[in-house]
């Protein structure tokens, strides 16, 4: 099987985002059928000074290793998916996330992350969000000793 | 893509591969006794029955968890502890038909949210010791255990033919099946049954079994231990982990059963069915977080297991080399963790159990077999742990392969690596000094450091050779001391004071000379010489935190108990200690590791539902220990003379070893004995060693009246009835034997305290009937 070479990732446009959360909204529909975004979301608007960052998975996969049961894999199109049905909860992908991206909500037991779905990216009224297609190699290593818990 | 990273798909280990016709290997099966049992849920920890079968009688049957036995056993070891008074007699010995194998889970264990919660505890009466010994194992087994619908497995009886018991959680059904064709050594066994009883040809389905098994080594001596299998989807091979001490494996194959295999049917990380989910994942996710940011910084482990200690024991002089006589050695680098570190396989995860993150079960791949009957096959050999390199030093084999060999041809003959290594390092000294030879070692020169002869030992033993000395050999280092002054080969003394043994099972690799606290928590132990109840040595020794026989005392009620609870709940004691908060040296009691500690109160709270405090912790703990040492007082054991350790682990047996730290031993003369520099020049190594010997016997009595006092026993170091009800362990045959031990003791005058106290010292109370009150 040819390796994946590129993945999409997604890219944010703080200038143009205002804050309303309607990303986030759409993220949670897609992982638990709800409105309510915040913790059952992947993707997270963070408000910073005058302006917003965005925090979400960008597809590293150092969590590929971390999976005890192999619920965790790389897809054709590049992206680190999570099987529901194989994970069994541990989460030691959550715990060893360098940037904190593999999310856990109190609904249910198993995390979820970002697919690269583009729901977001087709719910923001202002386009501030956008799917980029990055070369796997070029996302950046992270050694996971380096990192700071976040 | 992460560089090294390595798709699960893809890695090969590069071992021999093994075609076996499982087909007819299972056709050749006679079901022995089928039972179908309701398929419940686990509820808040609990399966709420267990599972007792009888091989004798082909009884099988259902034991209810009562609130009760919660309330007072807690689960796991605890509640191995009750099945077994509730079977077993005083005389009962490792052989007898009512004895029992138990394997038993705990509340916790199954959790997959927090690092080393797959543990199983395993017990029996030892070939070695006579008492209960218990022993603890990674592996999948336990969790199956309990997700097919069990909190324990209790074998009572012996089959007549090699059996195989299955726990098939998928069907709802026990089964007892003869198995005449398989393999008996773990590593071919535990591949076979994987593969037979996987419900589909696929790694996932493989990954929901786990097999106990032991081996040729485990028929033919008392080092008997048990496999646990974990099959791996990363390496496709199931690998093992070993409930070691103690000869379990040893019942196990005297039971006639080839091996016990647990299959679930299916699991996700709430089957404990915990009653704070969301808790549970908020502290284990933050136990994670510090691995993930600290381990690199402590111990470690992610990257080299335990091996981390080899170097460190070394630096402190506690490495045992050459039976225990010297504590570092100058050719002690070539076994550092990273001799080691280059031959592990560095994927990831390397967990015993899912969620662990400690990841310590380190593997080298595709290692060519050197000896023996599998030579020159390539196999996955599990470890090698730091208490396997610590035999390796202890038998002066210095080249991390022959260690790899070593571990690899101990697992799978189901032997005990700490007591086969503990055992053979004794003889090698004994050889050393002519009282064993090569003719008395029917043509073995077991000399320090001869791999071959070691290997050439354990084939033999393996193989059930019948020659005199092969035959002791494996019965241990109890055992081979009686027999070699049986003989009148040697000095008793030198035998008895060299032999690493106390209550007949051999020492685990730490040297304690220098640490009186480290020798109680060797001595004044359960079941034996084994560091799981404590490990007091950097406490007493580097940072003399507890150097009063109080403190001492203190620290050898609290540890112990605190280590017992791991063993009540399924749990691996590693992450509580071998990785700590950025913070930790800043708390109050930094050796207590206290926000752990806190984790675990929040963490049997939320699996549970309870609500208990970090002192109601304890006293689970100390509930499940007094019953032990009570047990062990009901089998006739359990007293001072019980709790004897050789003189090895005080002090300088031999004038080479005085003379090895000539410095270190003269300053303390001066210093604790009190004699002038003068006197030591006129005194020759002999008097100095003697002098020592009679000051260091002295003082470990000490210790033992001072832990006595402080744990509630007796002075002859028995649990009183008033420390039992106050516990509620009130069971009413328990107490009145208890009363009539003592009343024993008393009238032949053995209720007195061990030590010699001169001007200026005291006991620790001079009342008599001091627990009455």
């Amino acid at each position: 099987m040819d390796k994946p070479k590129t993945v999409k990732i997604l890219k944010f446009h703080p200038e143009k985002c205002d804050g309303c959360l309607t990303c986030e909204q759409a993220c949670s529909q897609v992982h638990f059928k709800t409105e309510e975004g915040g913790d059952k979301s992947a993707i997270k608007i963070i408000k910073q000074g005058d302006s917003y960052k965005m925090h979400v998975c960008d597809q590293r996969g150092l969590c590929l290793d971390m999976c005890p049961v192999g619920a965790l894999t790389r897809k054709k199109n590049g992206v680190v998916w999570l099987d529901k049905k194989t994970c069994i909860g541990c989460q030691a992908c959550v715990g060893f996330c360098p940037i904190g991206a593999m999310r856990k909500s109190e609904a249910r037991i198993e995390p979820f992350k970002c697919i690269s779905c583009g729901a977001c990216v087709r719910a923001c009224p202002k386009s501030a969000l956008e799917l980029t297609e990055v070369k796997l190699d070029e996302i950046p290593e992270v050694v996971y000793h380096k990192q700071g818990a976040e | 893509m992460v560089e090294g990273q390595i798709p699960i798909e893809e890695y090969e280990t590069g071992n021999t591969k093994h075609r076996w016709d499982l087909k007819k290997i299972k056709t050749a099966h006679h079901i022995v006794k089928k039972y179908e049992y309701k398929k419940g849920k686990v509820e808040k920890g609990y399966a709420n029955r267990t599972l007792y079968i009888n091989l004798s009688t082909n009884e099988i049957k259902e034991k209810k968890v009562t609130e009760d036995m919660k309330k007072k056993f807690t689960g796991g070891r605890g509640f191995g502890l009750k099945l077994l008074w509730d079977s077993i007699k005083p005389t009962t010995r490792w052989d007898s038909i009512e004895n029992e194998l138990i394997i038993t889970t705990g509340p916790l264990c199954g959790t997959t949210q927090y690092p080393g919660s797959g543990k199983s505890l395993c017990l029996t009466i030892s070939p070695s010791t006579d008492i209960i010994c218990d022993s603890n194992v990674g592996g999948f087994f336990g969790p199956y255990l309990k997700f097919a619908g069990f909190d324990a497995i209790e074998i009572q009886g012996k089959a007549k033919h090699d059996v195989v018991i299955i726990v098939d959680g998928e069907k709802g059904e026990i089964r007892v099946e003869t198995a005449p064709l398989e393999e008996t050594n773990s590593h071919l066994l535990a591949e076979q049954l994987t593969h037979m009883y996987a419900s589909e040809d696929t790694d996932k389905s493989r990954q929901k079994i786990s097999v106990v098994s032991a081996g040729k080594g485990a028929e033919h001596s008392y080092w008997g231990c048990l496999n646990f299998s974990f099959y791996d989807i990363r390496r496709n091979v199931p690998r093992l982990k070993q409930a070691g001490r103690g000869g379990l494996g040893t019942v196990l194959r005297n039971k006639n059963i080839k091996a016990i295999v647990a299959k679930v049917e299916q699991f996700d990380g709430v089957s404990n069915n915990p009653a704070d989910p969301v808790t549970l994942a908020k502290v284990g996710t933050k136990l994670h977080r510090e691995i993930r940011d600290l381990d690199r910084y402590q111990c470690n482990m992610r990257a080299v297991g335990t091996v981390h200690l080899v170097e460190i024991m070394d630096e402190y002089d506690l490495l045992p080399t050459e039976n225990y006589r010297f504590g570092s050695f100058p050719k002690a680098s070539k076994i550092y963790s990273p001799e080691f570190f280059k031959q592990f396989t560095k994927i990831i995860p390397d967990g015993c159990w899912h969620g662990c993150t400690m990841a310590c079960a380190k593997t080298v791949d595709g290692f060519t077999v050197k000896t023996g009957p599998y030579k020159g096959q390539k196999v996955t050999v599990d470890g090698p742990e730091y208490e396997t390199c610590g035999c390796g030093s202890n038998m002066s084999l210095w080249d991390p392969f022959w260690i790899l060999e070593f571990n690899f041809y101990c697992d799978t003959y189901g032997l005990d690596t700490i007591s086969t290594g503990t055992a053979i390092a004794f003889y090698m000294e004994m050889y050393e000094y002519g009282i064993l030879n090569k003719k008395r070692c029917d043509g073995l020169e077991l000399c320090f450091g001869n791999a071959d002869a070691t290997l050439e030992l354990m084939h033999r033993i393996a193989k059930g050779d019948k020659a005199e000395f092969i035959q002791i050999a494996g019965k241990g280092i109890r055992r081979v001391k009686d027999w070699l002054i049986k003989k009148g080969w040697g000095d008793p003394q030198l035998i008895n004071d060299c032999g690493m043994e106390s209550k007949g099972l051999e020492y685990s690799e730490y040297v304690t000379k220098e640490s009186l606290a480290m020798q109680g928590g060797y001595g004044l132990t359960l079941k034996g010489p084994q560091h799981d109840e404590a490990w007091l040595i950097f406490m007493d020794m580097v940072n003399n935190a507890i150097p009063t026989f109080e403190d001492k005392a203190e620290a050898l009620h609290y540890f112990p108990m605190w280590r017992t609870w791991f063993g009540l709940n399924g749990l691996c004691k590693l992450p509580w200690n071998d990785v700590e908060p950025a913070n930790n040296a800043e708390t109050d009691e930094p050796s207590k590791v206290p926000e752990h500690v806190q984790n675990y109160v929040d963490y049997q709270n939320a699996v549970t539902g309870w609500n208990v405090d970090k002192e109601e912790l304890i006293l689970q703990s100390e509930r499940c220990y007094n019953w032990q040492r009570a047990m062990n007082v009901w089998m006739g054991r359990g007293r001072r003379k019980d709790d004897w350790i050789p003189y090895r682990s005080m002090g300088p047996v031999t004038e080479m070893e005085y003379n090895s730290r000539k410095e270190r031993y003269d300053k303390q003369l001066v210093e604790k004995l009190g004699l002038s520099e003068k006197q030591i020049e006129k005194m020759d190594t002999k008097e100095k060693i003697q002098k020592l010997y009679d000051y260091r016997q002295d003082q470990y009595q000490k210790l033992a009246d001072a832990v006595y006092y402080r744990r509630g026993w007796t002075p002859n170091g028995v649990p009183t009835p008033q420390k039992m009800k106050q516990l509620r362990m009130d069971d009413p045959k328990m107490l009145k034997m208890l009363q009539e031990k003592i009343d024993e003791d008393e009238k032949a005058g053995l209720s007195i305290w061990g030590g010699k106290y001169g001007h200026g010292e005291k006991p620790p109370t001079i009342e008599k009937h001091y627990w009455e009150k």
